[in-house]
């Protein structure tokens, strides 16, 4: 496992766990409404689409696009120096929701609004997984 | 619903020192800005009953306006403190005007300070840039201030054509009007080349498109507009205030080239009983030159996606159709966190009583300010003018 230390590491909460414990696995796991099956993201206690109650836990396609992005030339801390330049982008999913996430394994300068990307796993820890999107091959 | 038009004006207004301040720490600030707009009022703070600031960085205190209100041995029957970004300076505004119109208070004074260039170590400097953001879903990704507001500029040049050399006019006008403005952190002329040769810090953002880091405190006095006319300077008055909240995280915002700022000015122009095109001069909450971009044609200045072309050949420049940010604004004449809209807010009275020396707008009658917080998250709109409509 490569050197993390220093990052800002996730704390996941009750709420959240599940989802933490999908990425570990290598699976991204995010809610769906047992009532009208909208995909959300991130985990809440109501379906912000119907209000209902009940959220499901299923795991998604990790397929998506990018629907923006940035390069960081000058890393938040000495942490994240090795990555630099890094790309910060928003990445809608096939499923609906839209989350951050780095794009790696890819240039930062060909990285551009529209590509289509999927969801790869960096481990940082034994117990955290960070998910990470790379370019659809 | 009943409207704050014309019942509340500004009777007192004042910055202290900007920019780079060290030899003043950030509760002195809050105050010395207090007791400036208190004699700019030509009031003793006795006949202050209410107390609004900002908390502040530098110098945190749990209970921020008790604090303020103990330092300065006044009493209010009405305090508030409040710990968000830049666009709470105009929410207050909106709170204290509405306290004021139902009589829970007469004079509330605001005052807000922080000192960031000095008053904070690069440690804490950095450990309060990664507190920006979502905790689990954003914060391990690595992204700083610039990156969030980088997000939405990238969007409208994917969407709308919009250039870097449209962005950089932004910052070009808010130099141009720092020259004129003596109080100003940063004064020397800059080029659209300028800022497009300055390092790029978050793609497409350089590092002139970035608003400064600076110390200072600005406060306003607030009263009736019955008792308003009594001061010593002739008052400003409340025509239309409005606010919009879409998101608190870039990530889930719906939409990443349309802001609440859009709701937030419709619903000031209603109060207000005026349009866009009664404005005679604007302060734009500027922290990114793509911020002041998407504000201008959420509150209709121009159509969506037409902010690239608005703010070239000098049209937000004093002498064009609609000035802007004529202090020098966020990105040349200060911005100290927390307070930075205050600074706007000042500035627009001292158009509106034609204090505003080389930088007046001729004849300003009626002003528009906007602040916003977050990452384009929390929006307020503020419409003044010289007289009561």
């Amino acid at each position: 496992m490569a050197d993390h230390s220093g990052k800002n590491f996730p704390t996941p909460t009750k709420e959240t766990a599940p989802y933490w414990e999908g990425c570990r696995n290598h699976q991204l796991v995010i809610q769906q409404c047992l009532k009208c099956e909208y995909y959300q993201f991130y985990p809440r206690m109501i379906c912000t689409h119907c209000s209902h109650d009940h959220m499901d836990w299923v795991t998604v396609s990790g397929n998506g696009r990018v629907v923006s992005f940035t390069v960081i030339r000058r890393p938040i801390s000495p942490a994240y120096k090795a990555e630099a330049p890094y790309v910060v982008a928003l990445i809608k999913l096939d499923e609906g929701p839209t989350m951050m996430s780095n794009i790696v394994e890819c240039e930062p300068e060909k990285v551009f609004i529209g590509m289509k990307v999927n969801v790869v796993f960096e481990d940082w820890s034994e117990g955290i997984s960070i998910p990470k999107f790379v370019p659809q091959k | 619903m009943s409207s704050l038009n014309g019942k509340v004006a500004i009777v007192g207004a004042a910055d202290t020192e900007v920019g780079v301040v060290p030899h003043m720490g950030a509760t002195q600030l809050c105050v010395d800005a207090a007791l400036r707009a208190l004699d700019d009022a030509g009031i003793d703070k006795e006949q202050v009953d209410g107390l609004i600031t900002c908390n502040s960085m530098a110098e945190p205190y749990m209970y921020h306006a008790e604090a303020i209100a103990e330092y300065m041995q006044i009493f209010p029957r009405y305090c508030l403190g409040v710990g968000t970004g830049g666009g709470t300076t105009f929410s207050v505004l909106h709170h204290a005007a509405s306290a004021i119109a139902t009589g829970v208070c007469d004079t509330v004074l605001i005052t807000m300070a922080d000192s960031l260039y000095s008053g904070l170590s690069k440690e804490q400097a950095m450990a309060m840039q990664s507190s920006t953001g979502h905790q689990q879903f954003e914060i391990p990704y690595g992204p700083t201030v610039p990156a969030f507001y980088a997000l939405s500029g990238q969007a409208h040049m994917a969407e709308y054509g919009t250039t870097p050399e449209q962005f950089a006019a932004i910052a070009v006008a808010g130099r141009k009007h720092a020259n004129l403005n003596p109080a100003a952190q940063k004064r020397d002329i800059i080029t659209v080349e300028d800022v497009l040769n300055s390092r790029m810090i978050a793609d497409p953002l350089h590092l002139l498109d970035c608003s400064l880091i600076s110390d200072g405190g600005s406060a306003v006095v607030l009263t009736s507009a019955e008792r308003a006319t009594s001061f010593k300077n002739p008052p400003v008055y409340l025509l239309g205030a409005g606010e919009g909240h879409s998101h608190e995280h870039i990530s889930q915002a719906h939409n990443l080239t349309t802001s609440a700022a859009a709701e937030s000015g419709q619903r000031a122009y209603e109060m207000a009983g005026v349009g866009p095109s009664d404005i005679d001069v604007a302060q734009i909450y500027d922290c990114f030159t793509p911020t002041v971009l998407i504000e201008l044609e959420d509150l209709g200045f121009c159509e969506k996606g037409e902010g690239g072309a608005f703010v070239e050949n000098g049209n937000v420049e004093l002498g064009g159709s609609l000035p802007i940010n004529t202090h020098g604004g966020l990105l040349s004449h200060c911005h100290p966190g927390n307070p930075g809209s205050m600074f706007a807010l000042t500035e627009a009275v001292a158009q509106l009583r034609h204090q505003a020396g080389d930088r007046q707008v001729q004849d300003a009658k009626v002003s528009l300010v906007h602040g916003q917080g977050g990452i384009l998250s929390s929006h307020t709109t503020l419409i003044l003018g010289r007289e009561k409509h």
